[in-house]
């Protein structure tokens, strides 16, 4: 508990920090587009992105709602201290889920070691998700949210359900149900997306690569300092 | 002495089962919590954290 709330910490400030620099203003650039095109009645975006021109005129102060009447953090430093929040708590959950792993692998890794579970859930909660479902900048065309939430939750827990098989249990069969489980969510398929956003291709080509890049940070520090602070807590 | 160093870096898995399980359900009620609640304000708190992380946002 203690190791996820460290570690966790730890790898929130420094993924805040990387987003900040990297990520964030992507997003920022975006949402400008999906503003404008909401405001213009672009036909793609009309879904439930249409209120966000009267929010912005309600309340001019306001950041990201979708809805002008719920809250939502002041755009400005109030916003940066809610991200930099919500990724301690990120950071916090991934790292007791990760504890939560090795103790059920009975393993007592190190940092290196560490490192190598960080890698390994980088794998499962980002890259595989991410083939289905790239990471999204607001005002880009998107399916249904609890359809595409539920294969988010599947293929992260299948790909990480068939590493620990893979790396974990060395007979034949664990290694072909491994297969099985990585290839599982791809052969379901994510759910329909769509075409047609309001934000240019090569501003989503730079939010994906910098965005996966700072979540790969994320878990590598994640990671090593799960393995680090957990060994050390035991001695 | 393979086997020696090998044993040293493993417990038993009984004794940690539930404390394994806790820490799971915990981290995985955190990360929903976060990533996927549909309350308007969690959204809104979260919302450059979610795309950041690739979560499913709009």
């Amino acid at each position: 508990m203690v190791t996820a709330l460290l570690a966790g910490g730890l790898a929130g400030l420094f993924a805040s920090a990387v987003q900040t620099w990297r990520v964030v203003p992507l997003i920022h650039e975006a949402e400008l587009y999906e503003q404008s095109s909401a405001a213009h009645g672009h036909p793609g975006v009309a879904h439930e992105h249409a209120n966000h021109e009267a929010a912005a005129k309600a309340a001019p102060a306001e950041g990201h709602s979708h809805d002008g009447s719920a809250w939502a953090p002041a755009d400005g430093v109030e916003r940066t201290l809610f991200t930099v929040a919500a990724n301690l708590l990120t950071g916090i959950g991934f790292a007791s889920l990760l504890v939560g792993a090795i103790a059920l692998s009975s393993r007592e890794p190190d940092a290196r070691e560490g490192v190598l579970w960080g890698l390994a859930s980088f794998g499962a909660f980002s890259m595989a998700p991410a083939v289905g479902l790239p990471p999204e900048l607001p005002g880009m065309i998107a399916g249904e949210l609890v359809a595409r939430q539920a294969w988010w939750a599947l293929a992260a827990a299948a790909t990480a359900a068939g590493i620990a098989l893979m790396v974990f249990v060395r007979q034949p069969w664990a290694k072909a149900a491994a297969v099985a489980l990585l290839v599982l969510p791809h052969a379901i398929g994510a759910p329909d997306g769509g075409s047609g956003g309001s934000v240019p291709p090569e501003l989503v080509a730079r939010f994906v690569t910098n965005s996966l890049a700072a979540t790969g940070l994320f878990w590598l520090v994640l990671g090593g300092a799960v393995g680090g602070i957990y060994r050390r807590l035991r001695d | 002495m393979t086997n020696a160093v090998a044993s040293s870096r493993t417990v038993a898995v009984p004794a940690r089962l539930l404390p394994a399980l806790f820490a799971l359900a915990f981290g995985a009620f955190m990360v929903f919590g976060v990533g996927f609640s549909h309350l308007e304000a969690a959204h809104n708190a979260a919302h450059d954290g979610r795309h950041a992380f690739a979560f499913p946002c709009h």
